[in-house]
């Protein structure tokens, strides 16, 4: 398996991480070296394995529908890079 | 001189001979003196540690001190910290200041534990070398030439350089225990789930586990009591009761059954930790314990699995970082999709947009199959391998890592050639078992090697005991690196 140029610039807008030709040129190669790697997996017979996801067999807890936080949205904003009236500031997405 | 081990320092606090104020004043003064020329710490802000051991010491003298209340501890800038710049080590968060503690610093908080900084790390925790910081690389306090290790670079050399009694580090693929390694101190990964990754920022959380790093095994046990403890804020986070790490140090290790994977002593092994390793099982061998063979087969597939695994959940949990809610946002763009490609192509370094590109890649359309699902089927192969193998002994034993401290530089530019140094470190973490690793010897070059230990699931006091008593034999994890002030200083107690 091998990786185009083209590729890596599919991926990348999947990714949204802007990229141009010279650097999808140069990722090209380092990601190939590194899907030669994991190609090395390739021929195990798994067919009888279950899939393990986690370590632990733990299961999402159920808690009571109750309230459990406070407001602290102006904390949490003041980190934010654009805000305004409590809400985040974007470029406009609907003309 | 700042060189005593924690339960030292916590009897000179107890018994007066020295303030939480005092303590925290002198490892400051430390980190000042020796912090430009090793770069462990991105965040250092003296005034906020004084007023935490104020705190501290007012809880000692009101008679309400816990059993490590006034020691001081470095935290990694992976766990976001109330009022402090918390930065991940990425241009992405180099102005985020968290509005909440990450569980486990509420946890030392609460055991009044004053911070001295937060320390440096590869970005996002991607990485073995801790050249990916946006903060500049860390230096090896053994060898300023020579990296740290990573991804707790800055925790394992503010330790090994003594700018702290211990820190805090995390470990997803041996970013605890391969710069514990190379920096010649002691560092453990529990088993997945006993410490709570909230506000903990998130790299692959299937893998993810924080960990105590520190000159010795008794040390980091002490640390575990604090770390430790079910959090419902972590869905991952196991309900079990609480134990002592520290109840079984002194037992004798009479009868211990030690395992040696043949595949961690095969090719690709550096000749001089190979010798080191064995002369540490001879040790053993020598206080009671006795070896058996065993076989970890498909570990040698835990670097492809991994570079599957590890990547596929980064992308999914670094997709939060999109210039809206926190952190970097690229002062120039058209669009809302613009903002977010410029923002995350200025905002994550190389290694961290490689990461991503993997994880997007073998998550989507047409690959899922043949990448991730395969990496998960291979990853119970290799924690099956474990299982079999703790049939036959009660603790596993090899080197942390191929080799000791590489040159700055030397592997940056070949990304397979770094992630082969995660090699022995990487499997159990696909396992979710415990893994420690602690000095065990020197190299012709004067470089600390890493001999490592892995348990089974929840025997974290198991392998410190036999940790502590390697290390009452030994005196490896009381050397201290040769340059600076560090120089001859021995450990008292």
């Amino acid at each position: 398996m091998s990786l185009t140029p083209d590729d890596v610039k599919r991926i990348a807008r999947l990714a949204r991480i802007e990229i141009d030709d010279a650097q999808a040129q140069a990722t090209q190669a380092q990601l190939n070296t590194i899907f030669d790697l994991i190609a090395t997996m390739q021929a195990v017979d798994t067919a009888s394995i279950a899939p393990m996801a986690h370590a632990q067999e733990v299961y999402q807890r159920l808690r009571d529908d109750v309230v459990t936080e406070t407001d602290r949205h102006a904390a949490f904003q003041a980190v934010a890079p654009a805000v305004e009236n409590g809400l985040y500031l974007v470029p406009k997405v609907i003309e | 001189m700042p060189d005593a081990s924690l339960s030292a320092l916590a009897a000179q606090l107890a018994a007066k001979q020295v303030s939480s104020r005092e303590l925290a004043r002198q490892y400051l003064d430390r980190i000042a003196a020796l912090n430009p020329a090793i770069n462990a710490f991105i965040t250092v802000d003296a005034e906020k540690t004084l007023l935490e051991a104020a705190a501290a010491d007012a809880r000692i003298a009101a008679g309400q001190a816990g059993p490590l209340t006034g020691v001081p501890i470095a935290h990694k800038d992976i766990f976001c910290t109330d009022g402090w710049r918390t930065t991940c080590g990425s241009k992405m968060l180099h102005n985020f200041v968290a509005p909440y503690d990450a569980h486990v610093i509420q946890r030392f908080k609460a055991a009044g534990m004053p911070s001295l900084g937060k320390t440096n790390m590869d970005e996002f925790a991607m990485g073995s070398s801790n050249e990916t910081s946006y903060f500049g690389a860390v230096k090896n306090p053994w060898n300023t030439a020579c990296v740290p290790g990573g991804s707790s670079g800055g925790a394992a050399a503010c330790v090994a350089a003594r700018m702290a009694p211990a820190a805090t580090g995390t470990d997803t693929g041996g970013s605890i225990r391969q710069p514990a390694a190379l920096c010649g101190i002691t560092g453990l990964k529990p088993t997945y789930g006993l410490v709570s990754r909230y506000g903990m920022i998130a790299f692959a959380s299937s893998l993810d586990q924080a960990g105590p790093m520190a000159p010795s095994a008794e040390d980091c046990a002490l640390l575990l009591n604090v770390m430790t403890g079910f959090d419902p804020n972590d869905s991952t986070s196991l309900e079990r009761e609480k134990e002592d790490y520290a109840r079984d140090l002194d037992q004798p290790l009479t009868g211990l059954r030690v395992g040696l994977p043949r595949e961690f002593f095969a090719e690709g092994l550096n000749s001089e930790v190979a010798a080191a390793v064995e002369a540490a099982v001879t040790e053993l061998k020598k206080l009671g314990a006795t070896t058996v063979e065993i076989s970890l087969a498909n570990s040698k597939l835990a670097i492809p699995v991994y570079y599957v695994l590890a990547p596929a959940e980064a992308s999914s949990n670094l997709s939060r970082f999109d210039g809206v809610r926190y952190g970097y946002r690229a002062p120039d763009y058209a669009s809302l999709d613009d903002m977010y490609c410029k923002t995350r192509a200025q905002g994550f370094g190389a290694e961290v947009k490689r990461r991503i590109l993997i994880g997007a890649y073998v998550l989507s359309h047409g690959y899922y199959d043949a990448y991730y699902l395969q990496a998960q089927k291979i990853r119970r192969l290799i924690a099956d391998d474990f299982n079999q193998a703790f049939k036959a002994c009660d603790v596993i034993l090899g080197p942390t890592a191929p080799g000791t401290a590489f040159k700055l530089g030397e592997k940056s530019d070949d990304p397979v050639e770094m992630y082969l140094n995660d090699l022995y470190t990487i499997p159990a973490n696909l396992a979710g078992l415990p893994g420690m690793s602690l000095p065990c010897g020197f190299d012709g070059k004067g470089l600390p090697i890493g001999l490592q230990l892995v348990g089974n699931y929840f025997s974290e006091a198991k392998m410190l005991n036999v940790a502590h008593q390697y290390q009452r034999a030994t005196d490896w994890h009381m050397r201290l690196p040769p340059q600076g002030e560090a120089s001859g200083v021995r450990r008292e107690g």
